[in-house]
């Protein structure tokens, strides 16, 4: 074994770069605070390594993109929990980008020598949110679907860029399709990606460079070794995390609803969580004065985050002394929260967006059989077979039949007190003809399921 | 805690829970990789391929017919081929063409009474034994009945060799 690892040394340095990576020195000061980085590096690998899993089942053109997903959540061993993982993963990270970065913020670490390692932290954290608003499409579910919608919306307001920029993510008169589809695609897997893993380099050796920064007062204290203390502490962070997502995961359900339909219009899109406050924002902002909320502010929140090491420029002081720092932190807070809370309590759940189409109806787990024992206990061939269509044509999608099935449509048991034979097949072939502005489609059924069908019909007792 | 006890706990706790995260990762992801896929969607398993009355007894007739797979996420319909053989009256085998050595399609030469595998000439006979070449099993078989007149092909098994 020390032969190996001195071989592996003598040729790459390997070895040796580990240890002195692990050695070096940090101030005496360094601690618990300053574990969230290594927490987000974490995040980044979960998010990796998950999505990669995911893409080997995944067909990403629009459309299909559902049906995959669909079979990776219902079919493939372990694919629900890699989908939960992927998902709450991705707001673990902004969570823990936003903690590491306000962390910085209050200690004042971003002051002179360290303002580059602060402007790649920036970022960073614009590729996290980049990773979220990308990846929302990727599912090409209605959520998904009219989310885009919107986000491109809001892009295409940006004054003079805007056209460019939505001709940029494949938005063509305002349609969100497959190009656009493609391009969040190939952003979200083929240029964030390595963008981050450059940028984390970078990162990470800027902090080197400089070292893990000091507080006032380090300089006469002795020195301490990354490795165990430090490493611990972000080890134990990192377990605590990694302990929360997998809760998560296995316990909050993330819905796939229903296809993306263009059509629909009762779905009322929403951001995920994180970009709710974004969406609040904009209704406090009407008519000319849109444009501050869908591009002035948050350009100008951006702008601000890269000019912070430029504007409070300082000598270090105890983190204690900081209070304007904590008061920007605690208005910064209380803002979003305000916000995000006024979007959540503000919204109402359409029918549409609570549907998931990875639940399975209980009318699913049907058996012709037992719905066909809605006529008679021993139930005749006719009733079988009918019953055996009712199921396979979706019918109780919308009917109910003894209790099972849904409400769209009227209840079905004891139709023969209203309606005869002949009124029950002119309406499978012509819904519209016998009872117009019903949402019933057509069933040109053949002769003998018809009779099958239309006699089942009328043989259901009433409740 | 002496510093070297000390130590020794905290380099043991970034193991091992670094282990248990990784461990965490790994078993799921080696269940998606290998585990079963439960396919919830069911295809007809028979189809009617040809009339057992219009073949030749003891000579294989290449067959096309469509089939339905469940491909992933989809369902597809799609062309395939078999050599059937009509043993008698009413009794047929159908030989799948993709030979046991890597795949390539066989086919019936008439004059030799052989089937030919291009690639590596492998060679099986009639009931698809290997007469020669590096094929290592004879041709796999598709299930196949015949009711009513009809002969009916169902999924390929693999031949034991």
């Amino acid at each position: 074994m020390r032969s190996i690892l001195d071989w592996v040394d003598s040729r790459t340095g390997l070895v040796s770069g580990v240890h002195e990576f692990l050695n070096e020195e940090i101030p005496a000061s360094s601690g618990w605070h300053q574990v969230l980085g290594s927490v987000a590096v974490f995040g980044f690998l979960v998010q990796f390594f998950t999505g990669v899993l995911l893409a080997l089942n995944y067909a990403p053109t629009a459309g299909e993109a559902y049906f995959s997903l669909k079979y990776i959540i219902m079919e493939v061993t372990g694919g629900q929990l890699i989908r939960q993982l992927h998902h709450w993963g991705a707001s673990i990270m902004i969570v823990v980008v936003v903690l590491h970065m306000v962390q910085v913020f209050i200690w004042g670490s971003y002051k002179k020598p360290r303002e580059a390692t602060w402007l790649v932290g920036v970022v960073l954290l614009l590729l996290t949110l980049g990773y979220g608003l990308t990846g929302y499409l990727l599912p090409w579910d209605n959520r998904a679907y009219w989310g885009t919608v919107v986000a491109t919306q809001m892009m295409g307001a940006a004054p003079v860029l805007g056209k460019y920029i939505q001709q940029l993510v494949g938005v063509e008169n305002g349609v969100v399709g497959s190009v656009t589809f493609a391009r969040f695609y190939a952003i979200h897997v083929l240029l964030l990606p390595p963008a981050t893993i450059a940028l984390i380099v970078i990162h990470v050796l800027l902090v080197r460079r400089h070292g893990v920064t000091p507080e006032p007062g380090d300089e006469v204290l002795p020195k301490k070794k990354f490795f165990p203390r430090q490493v611990f502490q972000d080890t134990v962070a990192i377990f605590v995390t990694f302990v929360i997502l997998f809760t998560m995961a296995i316990a909050v359900r993330v819905p796939l609803g229903q296809m993306a339909n263009p059509t629909d219009t009762t779905y009322m899109p929403r951001p995920d969580w994180y970009f709710l406050f974004l969406f609040q924002l904009l209704k406090l902002f009407e008519g000319p004065l849109e444009i501050l909320g869908t591009v002035i502010l948050p350009t100008l929140a951006v702008v601000a985050l890269f000019l912070v090491p430029f504007i409070d420029r300082g000598a270090m002081k105890k983190v204690r002394q900081r209070t304007l720092a904590m008061g920007i932190v605690a208005f910064s807070a209380i803002g979003w929260g305000a916000l995000t809370y006024a979007a959540v309590s503000s919204s109402h759940d359409t029918p549409s967006s609570l549907y998931d189409a990875t639940l399975v109806e209980p009318w699913q787990e049907l058996k012709p059989k037992e719905l066909a024992k809605a006529t008679a206990q021993e139930a005749p061939q006719f009733a079988t077979d009918a019953a055996k269509l009712y199921l396979k044509l979706g019918c109780p999608a919308c009917h109910m039949v003894n209790g099972e099935g849904g409400k769209l449509g009227p209840g079905l048991n004891g139709v023969s007190f209203t309606r005869d034979a002949a009124w029950l097949e002119g309406h499978f072939r012509e819904p519209q003809k016998y009872s117009p502005g019903t949402n019933m489609p057509p069933y040109k059924l053949p002769p003998p399921q018809m009779e099958a069908m239309v006699k089942w019909m009328l043989a259901l007792p009433p409740l | 805690m002496p510093p070297a006890e000390r130590r020794n706990f905290l380099v043991s706790a970034i193991y091992g829970l670094g282990g248990i995260i990784s461990a965490a990762f790994a078993v799921p992801a080696i269940a998606y990789l290998f585990g079963p896929v439960k396919s919830r969607t069911k295809v007809e398993d028979w189809v009617d391929v040809a009339d057992i009355a219009k073949l030749p007894i003891g000579e294989p007739s290449e067959i096309l017919f469509q089939r339905r797979r469940v491909d992933g996420w989809k369902v597809v319909d799609e062309k395939v081929s078999a050599w059937v053989v009509r043993e008698n009256e009413e009794e047929v085998f159908a030989l799948a063409p993709g030979c046991t050595h890597l795949g390539c399609a066989a086919s019936w030469i008439k004059d030799k009474i052989e089937f030919l595998c291009p690639c590596h000439v492998s060679t099986f006979s009639v009931d698809g034994k290997v007469t020669a070449g590096p094929a290592p099993r004879p041709l796999d078989r598709y299930a196949s009945r015949v009711v009513n007149g009809k002969i009916q092909l169902g999924p390929v098994e693999r031949s034991e060799g």
